[in-house]
Formats: C-alpha cells, structure tokens, sequence
C-alpha cells in the first residue's frame, strides 16, 4: 500500500498534525461542559421565535446582504475572468480572495462604520477574487470547436456570447447558485462585528446563556437555507436583485474624511508617521513579527494542520451516512439531516458555540472545522458512492466499506481536502478572533487597541500564508493527477 | 416598461446605497458593550429618551459589539456622544481633537477592580492580590477594557513582575464583566477580574451563586467610565449643545436610569481627570 503515492501523501500529513497535536493546546477547560452542551440542545429543541423584535429584520437583512454581496461580486468575478490569463489579474484575485469576509468587514467598519457598503464590500470583494478564479476555470474547459465554426470577421465579443457562454451556461448557473448559499452564511457572520445580520442576535443571545432565542435563530437559518430551491426561482432573481438594495437598512452615514485618514495615516507604520524613517521602521517590524505574526503564524498552522486530518477522517466516517450502500432510507435520511446541519452552519458560528461550552483551547476550533467541512466533503463523498455500481455478490459491511468504495472514491475525496485546505486556514486565521491565539487574535487585539498599522500588517501575512498553501495544495494535486471542483 | 421600471429601481437602489440615509440633524450615541447587551439596550434607549425630551432633538443609540468599535465610531463622527469607560475613553478623546468627557458617575471618581476566583482553588479575601493565583487560569474583560483589563493587568505586573501570559496558566479575554463572572462562576476560569459595580449589582438581584465564586482582592481606586463628546458637537448641532448636553446628563435624577448602570448621580468631569489611566495604559503599552 505504501507504494501508492495517494497513501504517502496522506500518511505524511497524518504523521504532521500528529506531532501538531503534542504542541496543540487542546483541553476543555469548562467545569461542566455537558451540561452546558445539554442545555444548549435543550434550547434547540425549544427555540423561542418571539424573543427578539429584531430578529426577522435579521433575517431580511441577511438575505439582502448575501444577494447584494454576491451579485457585485459575481459581476465583477465574471468580468475579471474575461483577463484572468493576466498574471497581475491571478495575484490580484489570490490577494483579496486570501483575506476572509470578516477582516474585509473589521477593515471597512473603521473607514465606512456601520453602513451598508460595509457589508456589501466585505462579501463582494473576496468573492469577486472566488468568482474570478472559478469562471474562468469553467470558460476555460469550454468546448473551442464551435468558435473554430465561426465565420472569419466575427467579433470577439458576439463570439464569446455565442459559443462560449451557451456552452458553459448551465455550470456558471450552478456555481453561481451554490455560492448564494456561502453567501447566506458569510453575510450570517457579519453580525458577529456588528452588522445588523443574524449573526449580531445569535451572539447576544448566545453569549447570555439565552439557549432558546439562539436555537430559534439557528432553526430559522437552516430553514432559510434548505428551502433555497424553494424561494430562489431564476424569474424571481431580477426582484431579489433589484429589491435586495433597500433593505440593507440605513446604518449610519459616511463620512468621507475618514477614508481618506485611513489611508494616508492610520495605517502607515507608526514610526514613518512619527517621523523616524526607516530606522524606526525595522525595529517595529522586528518587534511586530516576534510578538504577534510568529506565534500567531505558528499557532495557525498547527490548527489548520489537526483541523485538515481531522476533517478528512470525519468525512471518512460520515460519508456512509448517505450512501446507497449502507443502512436503509431512515438512516439515510437523518445522516442527510445532519450533514446538511453540518455544512450549513458556518464554522465561526460553530465554533462560537462550542467555545461557549467546552471553554478556551484549540479543541472547539478543531471540532467546528472538521464538522462543517467534513460535512461539505462527506456529503459530495457519499453523492459519488451512490454512482458506483457493485456486483452483486459484492462484500457487506466493512468489507463493503474498506475493500469496494472507500479506494473507489479516495482520489476524489484527497482532491476534496486539499481542496479546503487553503478555506480551511483562512478560517482557522479568523476563529483568532474568538481567543485562540492564530492570526486573527492578533489582528483583533491591533484593532482594539486602535492600531491599525499593525492590523494590517498582520493581515497581509494572514493573506500571504493563505496564498503560499493554496499553491502548496494546487502542487500536491497536480502531483497526485488529482481533479476537483470547486467547493466553498 | 417593465424593463424601464428596474432600470429605475436599480439607479435608485445604487444611490441609496451611496448616501447618507440618516437625517444628519439626529443626535446618535453609543456606549462600550461592557455588560449582557439586553442590559444596555434597555439602559441605553432609556437614557436617548430622556434625552430627546431634555435636548428637543432626535436622540439615537446604537448597541456596538466592542470597545473599538464603539471608539471607531466616535473617531469617525458616526456618534458624537458615548459612554465610554476610563481607557477606551482617553483612546478616543486622543483621536478626536477638542473632544471632552463632560460628565462621571460619582462611583467613577474612584472605581475599583475585583479579583475573583472559584471555590475550587481554595482562595479568600485578601488584602493583596495573593501569590497564590500563579499557575492558575485567568480571564480579563474586554481587550480594550479599563476595568476587565487596564487595571487588573496593571496590577498583576506590579504583584509579580511578569507579564499575565507567564504568571497565570492560561489567560483568555472573555468579552464582558457579566461573561467573566459566568465563566469563573462555572469553573471554566479558576480567576478573573471584573468591573466591582457589575459585581455588586448582580450579587443584590441575586444573580451569583456566591458558594462557587467569591472576591479574593479589591484594588484601590482609579478613575473609570465617562460620558465623552465631540469637540465639533456646537458646530454642527447649535451653539451651546454641548453645554446642554452636559446639564441634561447632570440632571438626570430618575433613580430607575440611575440604578441601571448603576451611578447614584452623575457629575462634571474633564479631560485631566483621566490623566491616571493615560499614564497606566502607556506604561503597560496598551497605548503608543
């Protein structure tokens, strides 16, 4: 087995986050964490849909932040697609689709407070650098015969209308559609800065101990979700997108004086604004990657790295829940529920909510991101299995599972992972700012103290940590002759 | 038509987006997220009521979820008022010029920090903070908390001569003073430091389960929460808002509001009253 280059791979990211884990900081550090974890299941079972007269201006808002978000970035993504063979136009995208929506949102709630721009911004700028990328991967494995069919003299734009698009049309639909949904939730988590979203309740309430109104909120979300095919009708789309706009709320006014300021003195060095030149500049750069970047690098990825196994062995685990070959439809339907539950709910949150519980350490954050992307990848996973046909004197039960489906689908569901790996730490940066000491904690701590220079230093180094593993991971599935699509 | 009516509906949408919605003449506050937020949304829509009634103009209050953003937002003349504690306080009037606090609790004149610690590590009532919390775990407040982390990290350095990361086994900030009392209470932290008046304000509605967490030492005295305005206030809201600011603050005697945060009164205040934490924040390099 040894021999299989797959099987290398994954032992030596096993042995990695093995040896992570002796230098982890993974406890559970609350008294009674299950209690507390009871508690926590007994509100969802009796949410309160009447606690907060807020709560379905969230909901609204949610959705019209997500539309709004997603519509400007798809527009932009799609016309950046058209020149993504530019490499300044690839570095450009990797760049902003390497910062989260939440520091997109921490950066803008400086400048523009709390106004809608804000919101739309933090979800529209990363995902203009996602729908970039992936566009154009889809137009580029359009079919080139029909162009070759064209008459001499026809156009580039009429050619590019007339025999690229109808041919990629139905793929661009469905990554559209499917990145909707990530749009609901990032929009979800605005709330948790202090946009008017669902988030900005599920963290009063959660934080309060308030069970009830925070599993209304949950049940309310996941509903929203799962009944996407329901209420996103492609003649609806014009009204959504239209009407979305006014209902972003009114937030507070901008004043454009502080745009300005930002740029030109809140984020520069603070010894260039004290005016000590490049003499100062080493020495706090010096102090800035010793104190905060380098334990905050170190401690992310030694997350990312127990997160990603983790994850992978979770879908290993999860994926029979929905597959053909195991169980009967009972059992697929309620492992459909909770892999749906799973990946619906955003890590940040469910790691918030686990931090609640089991108190401070690296565990929660584990356990949030192996659920929620183990969710994601287990679903696709046990989808595939459903495809394969096996004889029928084939092996039951185990056997079925280790010898038939699991070498079936192993390539797909490595390709999968290292997929999430660069999603993955650009989360594991984010949960910093719930107190595990990756990046973000840093970078919150710079913006509490009002120290901007710093933040944004730190976050240039989040970005550029994110971009050196989605090249490490785009090497490792080139190497394996691995093929994915894109998941968010 | 149809077609002519969304393009329309777009244009209008897109401006929207682009313009100031709220009428500029609103007067707009908010307050440091330092306690369960339904608390202080109660606390606070009371006080913009008063407000509106003793200034006759539109007063708005606007719940944040962090102390910087509370600061970003009065930097940024989104609010021109807030209720702001020590630190967060000199942070913001530094990054807004001619800007002053106008007006103090009474308790705030000397306010107070309390240590405390679950059942489980054995501790009481000290004169000091003991030796023996070393190696133990510790949750501040806030990040940018006076009270939760200014103070108690302050203190912490004189006591020990380290920074909090060595002396204790694990410190996390918790957010507020209500949820560092939640997580000591719970065991989760075995020490914490909050806010005294939160303290004291839970333990009389009964709301601390006082066999599990107790206080182990009171700090001494330091000045603490303000109401902090903007320097261009008269400006842009007539000449002499501020001043009629600061009387309908001074004035406010309605012991409910009052009990609320809880102050017995409010009092003049200024800039150099805060000239302690200034000194404090710099020393420990909270503040450049």
């Amino acid at each position: 087995m040894l021999s299989y280059p797959t099987v290398r791979t994954s032992l030596i990211f096993l042995a990695i986050a093995l040896v992570g884990l002796l230098f982890a900081d993974i406890a559970i550090t609350a008294n009674n964490p299950w209690r507390d974890l009871g508690n926590f299941f007994l509100g969802v079972l009796t949410p309160n849909f009447f606690s907060s007269e807020g709560l379905l201006t969230a909901l609204l808002r949610t959705v019209a932040f997500a539309f709004v978000g997603v519509t400007v970035g798809g527009v932009c993504g799609f016309f950046l697609a058209l020149v993504y063979r530019f490499l300044p136009v690839r570095v450009f995208c990797a760049f902003i689709r390497a910062i989260h929506e939440l520091f997109w949102a921490l950066i803008f709630l400086q400048f523009f407070g709390f106004h809608p721009l804000t919101g739309v911004l933090a979800i529209a700028i990363p995902y203009s650098g996602i729908f970039a990328k992936v566009y154009s991967e889809i137009l580029e494995e359009a079919d080139p015969e029909p162009g070759r069919l064209l008459p001499p003299g026809t156009g580039t734009i009429a050619a590019f209308l007339y025999t690229k698009i109808p041919d990629c049309w139905v793929q661009l639909i469905t990554y559209t559609a499917y990145r909707l949904e990530c749009g609901l939730r990032s929009s979800a988590i605005l709330g948790f800065v202090g946009l008017p979203t669902l988030g900005f309740y599920l963290e009063t309430s959660f934080s309060q101990g308030m069970y009830s109104d925070a599993g209304a909120m949950l049940i309310l979300f996941y509903v929203l979700i799962a009944t996407i095919p329901l209420w996103v009708r492609p003649k609806l789309l014009p009204v959504y997108i239209v009407g979305a706009p006014f209902f972003l709320g009114d937030g507070l006014p901008i004043v454009w004086g502080n745009v300005e300021r930002f740029f030109t003195e809140d984020i520069v060095p603070s010894p260039l604004r004290d005016g000590e030149g490049l003499a100062g500049l080493l020495p706090w750069l010096n102090e800035l990657m010793v104190e905060q970047a380098l334990p905050g690098i170190w401690n992310t990825v030694i997350l990312t790295q127990i997160a990603l196994v983790a994850t992978g062995i979770l879908t290993l685990l999860l994926f029979p829940l929905i597959s053909n070959h195991f169980g009967g439809p009972i059992r697929r339907t309620s492992g459909h529920v909770f892999l749906v539950i799973a990946r619906s709910t955003p890590e940040y949150i469910l790691a918030y909510i686990l931090l609640q519980l089991w108190g401070p350490s690296m565990l929660p954050a584990v356990v949030a991101l192996a659920l929620h992307n183990g969710g994601i990848i287990g679903h696709l996973i046990g989808r595939q299995t459903n495809t394969i046909r096996l004889r029928s004197d084939a092996p039951k039960g185990l056997n079925r599972y280790g010898w038939e489906l699991v070498p079936r689908v192993y390539r797909s569901f490595l390709a999968f992972l290292f997929y999430r790996w660069e999603i993955i730490m650009r989360e594991t940066a984010i949960l910093g700012i719930l107190g595990i000491y990756t990046l973000g904690f840093y970078v919150d701590s710079a913006i509490q103290s009002i120290r901007f220079d710093q933040a944004m230093v730190l976050i240039l180094i989040t970005a550029m940590l994110n971009i050196g593993v989605d090249i490490l991971g785009r090497y490792i599935r080139r190497k394996l002759a691995l093929q994915t699509m894109p998941t968010c | 038509m149809t077609q002519n009516l969304i393009r329309k509906l777009l244009i209008i949408g897109l401006c929207s987006l682009f313009t100031a919605t709220a009428s500029a003449k609103t007067f707009i506050f908010t307050a440091i997220p330092d306690e369960d937020e339904t608390k202080l949304v109660e606390r606070f829509r009371g006080i913009a009521d008063y407000l509106s009634e003793e200034l006759d103009a539109d007063v708005k209050y606007i719940p944040v979820k962090s102390y910087a953003a509370a600061v970003s937002a009065f930097r940024n003349n989104q609010v021109q008022l807030a209720w702001f504690g020590g630190l967060s306080g000199v942070q913001a009037r530094s990054l807004v010029p001619g800007s002053q606090a106008i007006a103090q609790g009474t308790e705030d004149q000397a306010f107070y920090v309390y240590f405390i610690a679950h059942e489980s590590t054995g501790l009481d009532r000290q004169d000091s903070l003991p030796e023996e919390v070393r190696g133990k775990t510790f949750t501040f407040g806030s990040k940018g908390s006076t009270s939760g982390r200014l103070i108690p990290e302050y203190h912490i350095r004189e006591t020990f001569g380290e920074a909090p990361e060595d002396v204790f086994s694990r410190v996390g900030f918790s957010g507020n003073h209500t949820r560092t009392l939640r997580l000591v209470e719970s065991g989760t932290y075995e020490v914490g430091a909050m806010n005294y008046a939160v303290w004291e304000k839970e333990l009389e509605n009964d709301n601390i389960d006082t066999d599990a967490v107790k206080v182990i030492w009171k700090t001494p005295g330091f000045p603490n929460y303000q109401w902090s305005i903007r320097g261009d206030v008269d400006e842009n809201y007539g000449e002499g808002f501020t001043d009629r600011v600061r009387e309908a603050l001074l004035s406010l005697d309605d012991p409910e509001l009052l009990e609320s945060f809880p102050r017995s009164a409010f009092i003049p205040a200024s800039n150099d009253d805060y000239e302690p934490i200034r000194k404090v924040a710099k020393e420990i390099g909270i503040i450049d």
